[in-house]
């Protein structure tokens, strides 16, 4: 492509992508709020944060474990994967 | 050494404030008198944490509490950790900045809990350096604030109101005193919550918490209460603020609910629970003589 | 004496050690099981945080799998610090060497990703480069003009659908995940991260703007990775998510 091609083809990517942002309304309108996050994309973004709390529910003990039929995984079909059930499996979970 | 003019935060209920809470918290007509932060969560780069405090600061006095720094760790303390403590209350410039009399950070790991220590010449000696070096670099006067504690060290030679008192003699830091901590560690290791009281330096309280806690048991089917932040604070609590207030005085009451977070109206009607608390304070000559009773009765 | 380190530490991250004998009930008694609540403190802490971190992987699994997973990893990768809002960077690659979930071959992928939304999250606020600022752009100047990419974009590529994996796990009335390979731009607009499956040559053209080509460098870097490439869709997408910024000029 020629020197002369070439920028006019980036101009005119460039008033495309102008004129389609003037035109259309911004898909993501700025939120004004600190506080409201857009629907369906909200704080979970955010992970966890500190405590300087305790916790009375009890977990710290054991680490072998058995996988239970459970989660929406088990409802997803794609090509190259298996779908179904998780694998009973009574091991220990692996060494990092 | 450092700058002991800020502004005190007011003697009025404030909260550990939560980020779902923000748009009630600021459309609520008659809020609370302050806000907590836990300094970890706003040491991001950006984005809604940081836009969120920026603007809470600018309607609220805000005070600043670690949870993180260690500072009854054996090692130094992390020069990053300290670094992002001094970017936060650069720009933010908290009306107060507490941590708690706790470890750990052991080398590069961090266990997510307030770990305990043991009341020693040793660890007072550690502590307090620690502390110098957190108002060095801060630039200002800590508040240290005492622990729920589930066991105690054999090796203790110092009981906690006077270990504390001493860490403030040599540091010139502050306290924030825990009630309810005061009143699970009591239950925990069976002493008198009220004689825990009756014998803390007060007068270096820049702060009182009040928070929930659960109930449990210990292998002798002894209660166990554990500081969980869970629920509204207990009865015998708010029982013990009243009795600390009366020998204290107004000091800013702050109530912590971290984990199962109510609404926010919930957590407001905490706060006013405290501020009856507060407005029912005996008359300063009704306190001083409380006051002389507490020292006498030592 | 209890040494903090040499005691207290080995017994606190392995629940089958021995509880240190200095430390009683305050009448004397050993501690016993009161230890035991400084354990558990620790490890459940993290779990839930794993459990706030990566909901996606939690709704997949279900979550008392996530909670067994989560358990494993917590307790052998503490937080290298105290900043909680980072936690989990490795737990993608824990899910990964997981032999009995290996035939849930997105799972790691979909970690990734919400690693990826909370980095977004926390990083730095940017000035976003506007519709005006790049029509001011001279003629002369076109093919040379530096943009960059906000600080808070991650880009990511997947063998899998894992921006359809990731919304049908939070909310599975929504339509099954279908198709293949993604090349994957999380971008926050101001304060929400959202994760865009990308166009034909998107990601080759964005990942050129991180490397700090120009404009025409960078088209032609997109365009020679997938002919298809459209620049003005591309750049009319990234202008309207707030993606750019103004780059520096090239010495």
């Amino acid at each position: 492509m020629s020197k002369t091609l070439k920028t006019a083809a980036l101009l005119g990517a460039v008033a495309t992508a102008v004129a389609a942002h003037g035109t259309a309304a911004s898909a993501a309108e700025k939120e004004k709020c600190y506080g409201v996050s857009l629907a369906g994309e909200n704080d979970c973004a955010a992970g966890p944060g500190t405590t300087c709390a305790g916790t009375s529910t009890v977990d710290y003990q054991g680490n072998a474990w058995t996988m239970v039929d459970a989660g929406t995984c088990t409802e997803i079909d794609l090509p190259g994967e298996r779908m179904g059930s998780l694998e009973p499996l009574e091991r220990d979970v692996p060494k990092s | 050494m450092f700058d002991t003019h800020q502004t005190p935060l007011p003697a009025l209920p404030g909260v550990g404030y939560k980020p779902q809470h923000y748009t009630a918290l600021v459309d609520d007509p008659t809020p609370v008198g302050w806000l907590e932060i836990h300094a970890e969560n706003y040491m991001g780069a950006g984005g809604r944490p940081i836009a969120q405090l920026r603007e809470l600061s600018k309607r609220f006095p805000v005070s600043v509490h670690g949870v993180g720094l260690s500072i009854g760790g054996e090692a130094r303390l992390d020069p990053d950790h300290l670094d992002r403590l001094r970017t936060l209350c650069n720009w933010l410039n908290p009306y107060s900045f507490s941590e708690h009399l706790a470890w750990s950070t052991h080398d590069s790991a961090f266990f997510n809990d307030l770990l305990p220590l043991p009341y020693t010449n040793a660890t007072l000696a550690r502590v307090c350096a620690h502390i110098d070096e957190v108002q060095t670099c801060l630039g200002r006067r800590m508040l240290l604030e005492n622990p729920s504690s589930y066991l105690a060290f054999s090796d203790s030679t110092w009981d906690e109101p006077d270990f504390l008192r001493e860490i403030t003699r040599r540091t010139g830091c502050g306290l924030l005193l825990d009630v309810n901590n005061v009143f699970v560690s009591a239950t925990n290791l069976g002493f008198s919550p009220r004689g825990y009281i009756d014998a803390f330096p007060l007068e270096a309280v820049g702060e009182i918490h009040l928070g929930g806690h659960d109930d449990d048991t210990d292998d002798q089917g002894a209660p166990l209460l554990i500081d969980s932040h869970g629920r509204e604070v207990a009865d015998p609590v708010w029982a013990l603020l009243d009795h600390t207030l009366a020998l204290a005085g107004p000091r800013p009451v702050l109530v912590e609910w971290d984990t199962d977070v109510p609404d926010w109206f919930v957590l407001r009607d905490e706060a006013a629970r405290a501020a009856d608390a507060l407005a029912a304070i005996p008359d300063a000559q009704e306190m001083s003589v409380n006051r002389d009773s507490a020292r006498l009765a030592r | 004496m209890t040494g903090l380190i040499t005691e207290f530490l080995p017994a606190l991250r392995d629940p089958a050690h021995p509880v240190p004998a200095g430390l009683h009930d305050g009448a004397g008694r050993p501690a016993g099981r009161r230890f035991n609540v400084y354990r558990n403190n620790v490890l459940v802490s993290l779990i839930e945080a794993l459990e706030t971190g990566f909901p996606a992987i939690r709704s997949l699994l279900g979550a008392q799998n996530f909670r067994n997973i989560a358990r494993g990893y917590a307790t052998e990768n503490p937080p290298e610090g105290p900043l909680m809002i980072r936690y989990g960077q490795h737990f993608p690659d824990w899910v990964a060497a997981i032999v009995a979930l290996a035939h849930i071959p997105y799972l790691p992928d979909v970690a990734r990703l919400e690693l990826a939304l909370r980095a977004s999250y926390h990083a730095a606020d940017h000035t976003a480069l506007t519709a005006e600022d790049l029509s001011a752009v001279s003629q002369d100047d076109v093919e040379r003009t530096p943009l960059a990419l906000a600080p808070s974009v991650h880009l990511m590529r997947s063998a899998w659908p894992v921006v359809e994996i990731r919304r049908f796990a939070l909310d599975p009335s929504t339509a099954k995940p279908k198709g293949g390979a993604q090349e994957v731009a999380v971008i926050r607009p101001d304060f929400d991260p959202v994760a865009h499956a990308l166009p034909a040559g998107g990601f080759a053209f964005m990942a050129a703007l991180r490397d700090g080509q120009p404009l025409g460098q960078a088209a032609d870097t997109a365009t020679d990775a997938a002919p298809q490439f459209d620049l003005g869709e591309v750049l009319a997408f990234l202008l309207s998510h707030r993606a750019l910024t103004k780059g520096t000029p090239r010495q």
